[in-house]
Protein backbone atom coordinates (compact mmCIF):
# COMPACT_ATOMS: atom_id res chain seq x y z
CA UNK A 1 0.00 0.00 0.00
CA UNK A 2 1.52 3.36 -0.98
CA UNK A 3 1.77 6.16 1.53
CA UNK A 4 -0.75 8.25 -0.28
CA UNK A 5 -3.29 5.47 -0.50
CA UNK A 6 -2.68 4.51 3.07
CA UNK A 7 -3.17 8.02 4.39
CA UNK A 8 -6.29 8.36 2.30
CA UNK A 9 -7.61 5.13 3.73
CA UNK A 10 -6.82 6.28 7.23
CA UNK A 11 -8.57 9.58 6.65
CA UNK A 12 -11.56 7.71 5.32
CA UNK A 13 -11.51 5.37 8.27
CA UNK A 14 -11.27 8.22 10.75
CA UNK A 15 -13.99 10.03 8.90
CA UNK A 16 -16.22 6.97 9.00
CA UNK A 17 -15.52 6.36 12.67
CA UNK A 18 -16.19 9.97 13.66
CA UNK A 19 -19.36 10.28 11.62
CA UNK A 20 -20.48 6.92 12.91
CA UNK A 21 -19.96 8.10 16.47
CA UNK A 22 -21.81 11.33 15.71
CA UNK A 23 -24.73 9.51 14.18
CA UNK A 24 -24.87 7.18 17.16
CA UNK A 25 -24.69 10.02 19.64
CA UNK A 26 -27.40 11.99 17.92
CA UNK A 27 -30.90 10.59 18.00
CA UNK A 28 -30.98 8.10 15.15
CA UNK A 29 -33.56 8.97 12.55
CA UNK A 30 -36.81 7.05 12.56
CA UNK A 31 -35.98 3.90 10.56
CA UNK A 32 -39.23 4.22 8.68
CA UNK A 33 -38.13 7.59 7.33
CA UNK A 34 -37.54 7.30 3.59
CA UNK A 35 -34.07 7.96 2.25
CA UNK A 36 -33.66 11.55 1.13
CA UNK A 37 -30.09 12.64 0.38
CA UNK A 38 -29.02 16.20 1.19
CA UNK A 39 -32.60 17.08 2.01
CA UNK A 40 -33.84 17.00 -1.58
CA UNK A 41 -32.74 13.90 -3.49
CA UNK A 42 -35.40 11.25 -2.98
CA UNK A 43 -34.25 7.63 -3.22
CA UNK A 44 -36.70 4.80 -3.88
CA UNK A 45 -35.57 1.99 -1.53
CA UNK A 46 -38.59 -0.26 -2.08
CA UNK A 47 -41.06 -0.73 -4.89
CA UNK A 48 -43.05 -3.35 -6.79
CA UNK A 49 -40.87 -6.13 -8.19
CA UNK A 50 -40.38 -6.22 -11.97
CA UNK A 51 -42.60 -8.64 -13.88
CA UNK A 52 -39.84 -11.22 -14.45
CA UNK A 53 -39.57 -12.00 -10.72
CA UNK A 54 -41.88 -14.75 -9.44
CA UNK A 55 -40.92 -15.15 -5.81
CA UNK A 56 -40.70 -11.58 -4.51
CA UNK A 57 -43.47 -8.96 -4.60
CA UNK A 58 -41.58 -5.98 -3.22
CA UNK A 59 -37.95 -5.29 -4.01
CA UNK A 60 -35.90 -3.53 -1.35
CA UNK A 61 -32.54 -1.83 -1.41
CA UNK A 62 -29.94 -3.20 0.99
CA UNK A 63 -30.26 0.19 2.75
CA UNK A 64 -33.51 -1.03 4.35
CA UNK A 65 -31.70 -3.95 6.01
CA UNK A 66 -29.03 -1.87 7.71
CA UNK A 67 -29.05 -0.29 11.17
CA UNK A 68 -30.48 3.22 11.60
CA UNK A 69 -26.96 4.49 12.33
CA UNK A 70 -25.57 3.10 9.07
CA UNK A 71 -28.65 4.30 7.17
CA UNK A 72 -28.14 7.84 8.43
CA UNK A 73 -24.65 8.01 6.91
CA UNK A 74 -26.33 8.12 3.50
CA UNK A 75 -28.68 11.00 4.22
CA UNK A 76 -26.03 13.66 3.75
CA UNK A 77 -23.07 13.54 1.38
CA UNK A 78 -20.84 15.08 4.06
CA UNK A 79 -21.53 12.03 6.22
CA UNK A 80 -21.09 9.53 3.38
CA UNK A 81 -17.44 8.38 3.31
CA UNK A 82 -17.98 7.02 -0.22
CA UNK A 83 -18.17 10.60 -1.51
CA UNK A 84 -14.45 11.10 -0.77
CA UNK A 85 -13.73 8.53 -3.47
CA UNK A 86 -16.21 10.15 -5.82
CA UNK A 87 -14.21 13.37 -5.46
CA UNK A 88 -11.05 11.48 -6.38
CA UNK A 89 -12.80 10.21 -9.50
CA UNK A 90 -14.01 13.73 -10.33
CA UNK A 91 -10.37 14.78 -10.43
CA UNK A 92 -9.45 11.80 -12.63
CA UNK A 93 -12.41 12.61 -14.91
CA UNK A 94 -10.83 15.94 -15.84
CA UNK A 95 -7.25 14.64 -16.12
CA UNK A 96 -5.89 13.91 -19.59
CA UNK A 97 -4.30 10.47 -19.98
CA UNK A 98 -2.93 8.42 -22.86
CA UNK A 99 -1.58 9.11 -26.33
CA UNK A 100 -4.55 11.23 -27.49
CA UNK A 101 -4.16 13.80 -24.74
CA UNK A 102 -7.79 13.45 -23.76
CA UNK A 103 -9.60 13.23 -20.46
CA UNK A 104 -13.12 11.88 -19.93
CA UNK A 105 -14.23 15.51 -19.85
CA UNK A 106 -12.81 16.19 -23.32
CA UNK A 107 -15.65 14.19 -24.88
CA UNK A 108 -18.29 14.03 -22.14
CA UNK A 109 -18.10 17.44 -20.45
CA UNK A 110 -19.09 17.57 -16.82
CA UNK A 111 -19.77 14.25 -15.04
CA UNK A 112 -23.35 15.43 -14.48
CA UNK A 113 -23.94 15.13 -18.21
CA UNK A 114 -23.66 11.36 -17.72
CA UNK A 115 -26.82 11.30 -15.58
CA UNK A 116 -28.90 8.26 -16.52
CA UNK A 117 -26.06 6.21 -17.99
CA UNK A 118 -25.37 4.07 -14.91
CA UNK A 119 -29.08 3.31 -14.58
CA UNK A 120 -29.14 1.23 -17.77
CA UNK A 121 -25.88 -0.70 -17.28
CA UNK A 122 -24.95 -3.51 -17.87
CA UNK A 123 -26.04 -2.86 -21.43
CA UNK A 124 -25.73 -4.50 -24.83
CA UNK A 125 -23.09 -2.86 -27.05
CA UNK A 126 -23.97 -3.39 -30.68
CA UNK A 127 -20.49 -2.69 -32.11
CA UNK A 128 -18.72 -4.95 -29.66
CA UNK A 129 -21.45 -7.60 -29.81
CA UNK A 130 -21.43 -8.05 -26.05
CA UNK A 131 -23.10 -6.96 -22.85
CA UNK A 132 -20.88 -4.37 -21.18
CA UNK A 133 -20.68 -3.33 -17.59
CA UNK A 134 -19.79 0.24 -16.63
CA UNK A 135 -16.21 -0.91 -16.01
CA UNK A 136 -15.94 -2.48 -19.47
CA UNK A 137 -17.25 0.69 -21.10
CA UNK A 138 -14.81 2.86 -19.12
CA UNK A 139 -11.92 0.69 -20.28
CA UNK A 140 -13.18 0.73 -23.88
CA UNK A 141 -13.19 4.54 -23.71
CA UNK A 142 -9.68 4.55 -22.29
CA UNK A 143 -8.11 2.16 -24.78
CA UNK A 144 -10.06 3.13 -27.91
CA UNK A 145 -10.56 6.88 -27.49
CA UNK A 146 -7.90 8.09 -25.08
CA UNK A 147 -5.04 5.79 -26.06
CA UNK A 148 -4.64 5.01 -22.36
CA UNK A 149 -4.01 1.76 -20.54
CA UNK A 150 -7.00 -0.21 -19.38
CA UNK A 151 -7.55 -0.09 -15.62
CA UNK A 152 -7.60 -3.32 -13.66
CA UNK A 153 -11.25 -4.35 -13.51
CA UNK A 154 -11.66 -4.01 -9.76
CA UNK A 155 -8.87 -1.52 -9.00
CA UNK A 156 -9.66 1.34 -6.67
CA UNK A 157 -9.52 4.03 -9.36
CA UNK A 158 -11.89 1.99 -11.53
CA UNK A 159 -14.41 1.47 -8.74
CA UNK A 160 -14.16 5.15 -7.84
CA UNK A 161 -14.98 6.13 -11.41
CA UNK A 162 -18.01 3.82 -11.39
CA UNK A 163 -19.03 5.51 -8.14
CA UNK A 164 -18.84 8.94 -9.79
CA UNK A 165 -21.05 7.73 -12.64
CA UNK A 166 -23.42 6.27 -10.10
CA UNK A 167 -23.47 9.44 -7.99
CA UNK A 168 -24.61 11.57 -10.92
CA UNK A 169 -27.44 9.10 -11.63
CA UNK A 170 -28.67 8.89 -8.05
CA UNK A 171 -32.44 8.94 -7.71
CA UNK A 172 -33.05 7.73 -11.27
CA UNK A 173 -34.68 4.31 -11.59
CA UNK A 174 -32.55 1.28 -12.46
CA UNK A 175 -33.78 0.15 -15.85
CA UNK A 176 -31.56 -2.46 -17.49
CA UNK A 177 -32.80 -4.15 -20.66
CA UNK A 178 -33.16 -7.92 -20.42
CA UNK A 179 -34.65 -8.70 -23.82
CA UNK A 180 -33.38 -8.47 -27.38
CA UNK A 181 -29.66 -9.06 -27.79
CA UNK A 182 -29.07 -8.95 -24.00
CA UNK A 183 -31.44 -11.84 -23.33
CA UNK A 184 -28.97 -14.69 -23.71
CA UNK A 185 -26.57 -13.06 -21.24
CA UNK A 186 -29.47 -12.37 -18.87
CA UNK A 187 -30.53 -16.04 -19.03
CA UNK A 188 -26.96 -17.11 -18.28
CA UNK A 189 -26.91 -14.79 -15.27
CA UNK A 190 -30.24 -16.15 -14.06
CA UNK A 191 -28.96 -19.69 -14.23
CA UNK A 192 -25.91 -18.72 -12.18
CA UNK A 193 -28.17 -17.01 -9.63
CA UNK A 194 -29.99 -20.27 -8.98
CA UNK A 195 -26.95 -22.61 -9.15
CA UNK A 196 -25.93 -24.05 -5.79
CA UNK A 197 -22.15 -23.80 -5.71
CA UNK A 198 -19.36 -24.89 -3.43
CA UNK A 199 -19.12 -27.31 -0.61
CA UNK A 200 -21.95 -25.51 1.20
CA UNK A 201 -24.11 -25.88 -1.93
CA UNK A 202 -25.62 -22.40 -1.71
CA UNK A 203 -27.07 -20.36 -4.55
CA UNK A 204 -27.64 -16.61 -4.47
CA UNK A 205 -31.34 -17.42 -4.17
CA UNK A 206 -30.93 -19.62 -1.08
CA UNK A 207 -29.98 -16.59 0.99
CA UNK A 208 -31.21 -13.54 -0.91
CA UNK A 209 -34.53 -14.78 -2.26
CA UNK A 210 -35.62 -17.51 0.16
CA UNK A 211 -34.17 -16.02 3.36
CA UNK A 212 -33.85 -12.26 3.06
CA UNK A 213 -34.73 -10.46 6.29
CA UNK A 214 -33.53 -13.48 8.30
CA UNK A 215 -30.41 -13.44 10.42
CA UNK A 216 -27.57 -15.76 9.49
CA UNK A 217 -25.40 -15.62 12.58
CA UNK A 218 -24.98 -11.82 13.04
CA UNK A 219 -25.77 -10.93 9.43
CA UNK A 220 -29.16 -9.56 8.45
CA UNK A 221 -29.70 -11.07 5.01
CA UNK A 222 -30.77 -8.57 2.36
CA UNK A 223 -32.20 -9.20 -1.08
CA UNK A 224 -28.71 -8.85 -2.51
CA UNK A 225 -29.71 -5.86 -4.63
CA UNK A 226 -26.89 -4.02 -6.42
CA UNK A 227 -28.62 -0.71 -7.15
CA UNK A 228 -26.52 0.92 -4.42
CA UNK A 229 -23.08 -0.14 -5.63
CA UNK A 230 -20.31 0.76 -5.40
CA UNK A 231 -20.75 0.41 -1.65
CA UNK A 232 -18.52 1.93 1.00
CA UNK A 233 -18.19 -0.80 3.63
CA UNK A 234 -17.41 0.14 7.20
CA UNK A 235 -15.55 -3.18 7.50
CA UNK A 236 -12.90 -2.30 4.89
CA UNK A 237 -13.18 1.49 4.62
CA UNK A 238 -13.25 1.66 0.82
CA UNK A 239 -15.63 1.44 -2.08
CA UNK A 240 -16.46 -2.13 -3.08
CA UNK A 241 -17.40 -3.10 -6.61
CA UNK A 242 -20.26 -5.42 -7.50
CA UNK A 243 -17.92 -8.14 -8.76
CA UNK A 244 -15.80 -8.00 -5.61
CA UNK A 245 -18.97 -8.50 -3.59
CA UNK A 246 -20.05 -11.39 -5.83
CA UNK A 247 -16.62 -12.93 -5.36
CA UNK A 248 -16.85 -12.67 -1.58
CA UNK A 249 -20.29 -14.24 -1.55
CA UNK A 250 -19.31 -17.15 -3.82
CA UNK A 251 -16.13 -17.71 -1.79
CA UNK A 252 -18.28 -17.98 1.32
CA UNK A 253 -20.12 -20.94 -0.19
CA UNK A 254 -16.72 -22.69 -0.13
CA UNK A 255 -16.65 -22.53 -3.92
CA UNK A 256 -14.06 -21.70 -6.53
CA UNK A 257 -15.09 -18.16 -7.44
CA UNK A 258 -15.26 -16.50 -10.82
CA UNK A 259 -12.90 -13.59 -11.48
CA UNK A 260 -14.03 -9.95 -11.39
CA UNK A 261 -14.73 -8.99 -15.00
CA UNK A 262 -15.33 -12.60 -16.08
CA UNK A 263 -18.18 -13.31 -18.52
CA UNK A 264 -19.95 -15.21 -15.72
CA UNK A 265 -19.95 -12.23 -13.35
CA UNK A 266 -20.93 -9.84 -16.16
CA UNK A 267 -23.95 -12.07 -16.85
CA UNK A 268 -24.74 -12.34 -13.15
CA UNK A 269 -24.49 -8.57 -12.79
CA UNK A 270 -27.00 -8.04 -15.58
CA UNK A 271 -29.42 -10.49 -14.02
CA UNK A 272 -29.07 -9.16 -10.47
CA UNK A 273 -29.32 -5.57 -11.72
CA UNK A 274 -32.58 -6.51 -13.45
CA UNK A 275 -33.99 -7.72 -10.14
CA UNK A 276 -33.60 -4.12 -9.02
CA UNK A 277 -35.33 -2.50 -11.98
CA UNK A 278 -37.43 0.24 -10.39
CA UNK A 279 -35.24 0.94 -7.37
CA UNK A 280 -33.20 4.15 -7.49
CA UNK A 281 -29.57 4.23 -8.45
CA UNK A 282 -28.14 4.77 -4.95
CA UNK A 283 -24.35 4.42 -5.06
CA UNK A 284 -22.08 5.20 -3.48
CA UNK A 285 -23.91 3.67 -0.56
CA UNK A 286 -22.76 2.92 2.98
CA UNK A 287 -22.98 -0.63 4.28
CA UNK A 288 -21.49 -2.59 7.16
CA UNK B 1 10.74 -62.44 -0.96
CA UNK B 2 11.31 -59.58 1.42
CA UNK B 3 9.08 -57.32 -0.66
CA UNK B 4 6.14 -59.73 -0.70
CA UNK B 5 6.48 -60.19 3.04
CA UNK B 6 6.34 -56.41 3.51
CA UNK B 7 3.30 -56.16 1.22
CA UNK B 8 1.54 -58.85 3.15
CA UNK B 9 2.25 -56.96 6.37
CA UNK B 10 0.89 -53.72 4.90
CA UNK B 11 -2.21 -55.54 3.68
CA UNK B 12 -2.77 -56.98 7.11
CA UNK B 13 -2.38 -53.55 8.70
CA UNK B 14 -4.77 -51.76 6.35
CA UNK B 15 -7.28 -54.54 6.78
CA UNK B 16 -7.03 -53.98 10.51
CA UNK B 17 -7.49 -50.23 10.11
CA UNK B 18 -10.42 -50.64 7.74
CA UNK B 19 -12.18 -52.73 10.33
CA UNK B 20 -11.92 -49.95 12.93
CA UNK B 21 -12.15 -46.94 10.57
CA UNK B 22 -15.25 -44.74 10.37
CA UNK B 23 -17.73 -45.17 7.54
CA UNK B 24 -16.54 -43.08 4.59
CA UNK B 25 -19.07 -40.57 3.19
CA UNK B 26 -19.78 -42.63 0.06
CA UNK B 27 -20.69 -45.67 2.20
CA UNK B 28 -23.19 -44.00 4.53
CA UNK B 29 -26.50 -45.84 4.28
CA UNK B 30 -29.56 -43.58 4.32
CA UNK B 31 -33.05 -45.00 4.78
CA UNK B 32 -35.84 -44.09 2.38
CA UNK B 33 -36.65 -41.08 4.58
CA UNK B 34 -33.07 -39.97 5.13
CA UNK B 35 -32.23 -41.56 8.48
CA UNK B 36 -28.86 -43.19 9.21
CA UNK B 37 -29.17 -46.04 11.71
CA UNK B 38 -25.53 -46.94 12.29
CA UNK B 39 -23.04 -44.71 14.10
CA UNK B 40 -20.47 -43.41 11.62
CA UNK B 41 -17.69 -44.31 14.05
CA UNK B 42 -19.24 -47.46 15.44
CA UNK B 43 -19.35 -45.81 18.86
CA UNK B 44 -21.17 -43.13 20.84
CA UNK B 45 -20.38 -39.43 20.36
CA UNK B 46 -19.16 -36.91 22.93
CA UNK B 47 -22.00 -34.44 23.59
CA UNK B 48 -19.72 -31.84 25.22
CA UNK B 49 -17.53 -31.68 22.13
CA UNK B 50 -20.66 -31.65 19.99
CA UNK B 51 -21.70 -28.37 21.64
CA UNK B 52 -18.33 -26.89 20.70
CA UNK B 53 -18.64 -28.05 17.10
CA UNK B 54 -22.11 -26.49 16.91
CA UNK B 55 -20.92 -23.02 17.89
CA UNK B 56 -17.49 -22.98 16.22
CA UNK B 57 -17.57 -20.92 13.02
CA UNK B 58 -14.87 -23.09 11.47
CA UNK B 59 -16.70 -26.33 12.26
CA UNK B 60 -20.44 -26.97 12.25
CA UNK B 61 -21.48 -23.38 13.09
CA UNK B 62 -25.02 -24.78 13.45
CA UNK B 63 -26.10 -21.69 15.40
CA UNK B 64 -25.46 -19.56 12.31
CA UNK B 65 -28.87 -20.74 11.13
CA UNK B 66 -30.49 -22.44 14.16
CA UNK B 67 -31.28 -20.97 17.58
CA UNK B 68 -30.43 -23.23 20.52
CA UNK B 69 -31.40 -21.86 23.94
CA UNK B 70 -28.95 -24.14 25.74
CA UNK B 71 -26.09 -22.64 23.70
CA UNK B 72 -27.02 -19.01 24.35
CA UNK B 73 -23.50 -18.30 25.68
CA UNK B 74 -22.41 -18.26 22.02
CA UNK B 75 -23.51 -14.96 20.45
CA UNK B 76 -25.76 -14.38 17.44
CA UNK B 77 -27.96 -17.35 16.68
CA UNK B 78 -29.52 -17.29 13.25
CA UNK B 79 -33.12 -17.73 12.11
CA UNK B 80 -32.70 -19.38 8.72
CA UNK B 81 -33.52 -22.83 10.08
CA UNK B 82 -35.90 -23.95 12.86
CA UNK B 83 -34.93 -23.73 16.53
CA UNK B 84 -33.30 -26.93 17.73
CA UNK B 85 -34.81 -26.72 21.20
CA UNK B 86 -36.51 -30.06 21.85
CA UNK B 87 -34.91 -31.63 18.76
CA UNK B 88 -34.58 -34.98 20.55
CA UNK B 89 -38.34 -35.00 21.23
CA UNK B 90 -39.11 -34.62 17.54
CA UNK B 91 -36.43 -36.80 15.96
CA UNK B 92 -34.82 -40.15 16.65
CA UNK B 93 -31.05 -40.46 16.87
CA UNK B 94 -30.96 -42.10 13.42
CA UNK B 95 -33.01 -39.26 11.93
CA UNK B 96 -30.76 -36.62 13.51
CA UNK B 97 -27.67 -38.43 12.20
CA UNK B 98 -29.17 -38.40 8.72
CA UNK B 99 -30.05 -34.70 9.00
CA UNK B 100 -26.53 -33.74 10.06
CA UNK B 101 -24.84 -36.02 7.50
CA UNK B 102 -26.97 -34.90 4.54
CA UNK B 103 -30.26 -33.15 5.26
CA UNK B 104 -31.18 -33.21 1.57
CA UNK B 105 -31.97 -36.93 1.98
CA UNK B 106 -34.71 -35.94 4.43
CA UNK B 107 -35.78 -32.59 2.97
CA UNK B 108 -35.23 -32.37 -0.75
CA UNK B 109 -33.86 -28.99 -1.77
CA UNK B 110 -33.21 -27.77 1.77
CA UNK B 111 -30.72 -24.90 2.12
CA UNK B 112 -28.90 -26.87 4.83
CA UNK B 113 -25.40 -27.97 3.79
CA UNK B 114 -24.49 -31.66 3.95
CA UNK B 115 -21.85 -32.11 6.65
CA UNK B 116 -20.76 -35.63 5.75
CA UNK B 117 -20.26 -35.65 2.03
CA UNK B 118 -17.14 -34.99 -0.03
CA UNK B 119 -18.09 -35.04 -3.70
CA UNK B 120 -20.85 -34.19 -6.16
CA UNK B 121 -20.40 -30.42 -5.78
CA UNK B 122 -20.55 -27.65 -8.39
CA UNK B 123 -17.33 -25.60 -8.45
CA UNK B 124 -16.11 -26.69 -5.03
CA UNK B 125 -13.34 -24.56 -3.55
CA UNK B 126 -10.42 -25.08 -1.22
CA UNK B 127 -12.27 -24.18 1.99
CA UNK B 128 -12.88 -20.38 2.08
CA UNK B 129 -10.00 -19.35 -0.20
CA UNK B 130 -12.13 -18.98 -3.32
CA UNK B 131 -9.56 -21.11 -5.17
CA UNK B 132 -9.94 -24.55 -6.71
CA UNK B 133 -9.00 -27.41 -4.40
CA UNK B 134 -5.59 -28.98 -4.92
CA UNK B 135 -6.45 -32.28 -3.29
CA UNK B 136 -9.47 -34.44 -2.56
CA UNK B 137 -12.12 -32.74 -0.46
CA UNK B 138 -12.82 -33.81 3.08
CA UNK B 139 -16.33 -33.61 4.54
CA UNK B 140 -17.22 -30.44 6.48
CA UNK B 141 -17.20 -32.51 9.69
CA UNK B 142 -15.36 -35.71 10.53
CA UNK B 143 -17.30 -38.85 11.41
CA UNK B 144 -16.41 -38.27 15.07
CA UNK B 145 -17.67 -34.68 14.94
CA UNK B 146 -20.96 -35.79 13.34
CA UNK B 147 -21.43 -38.33 16.14
CA UNK B 148 -20.55 -35.66 18.73
CA UNK B 149 -23.16 -33.29 17.31
CA UNK B 150 -25.75 -36.09 17.21
CA UNK B 151 -24.96 -36.90 20.85
CA UNK B 152 -25.42 -33.24 21.79
CA UNK B 153 -28.69 -32.94 19.83
CA UNK B 154 -29.99 -35.99 21.71
CA UNK B 155 -29.68 -33.93 24.93
CA UNK B 156 -32.06 -31.26 23.59
CA UNK B 157 -35.25 -32.48 25.28
CA UNK B 158 -38.12 -30.39 26.52
CA UNK B 159 -40.52 -33.16 27.55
Amino acid sequence: MTKQVKSKALIALGFAASTFALATAAQATDPTDPLVVNGDLEIVTNTAAPAHMDMIDTIQSGWEFRSPETQDLQRDDFDNPGMIFVDDAREAWATAEGSEGKSCASCHGEPEEMAGVKAVYPKWNEDAGEVRTMEMQINACRTENMGAEALKYNAGDMTNMVALLSAVSRGLPVNVAIDGPAQATWEQGKELYYTRTGQLELSCANCHEDNYDNLIRADHLSQGQINAFPAYRLKNAKLNSVHDRFKGCVRDTRAETFAPGSPEFVALELYVASRGNGLSVEGPSVRN
Amino acid sequence: MKLSFALAAVAACTAGIAWAAPVVPADVEFSEYGAVEASLTGGAGDAANGAKVMTNRGKGNCVACHAVTALSDAPFHGEVGPSLDGAADRWTEAELRGLVANAKKTFEGTIMPAFYKNDGYIRPGDAYTGKAPTEALTPLLTAEEVEDVVAYLMTLKEQ
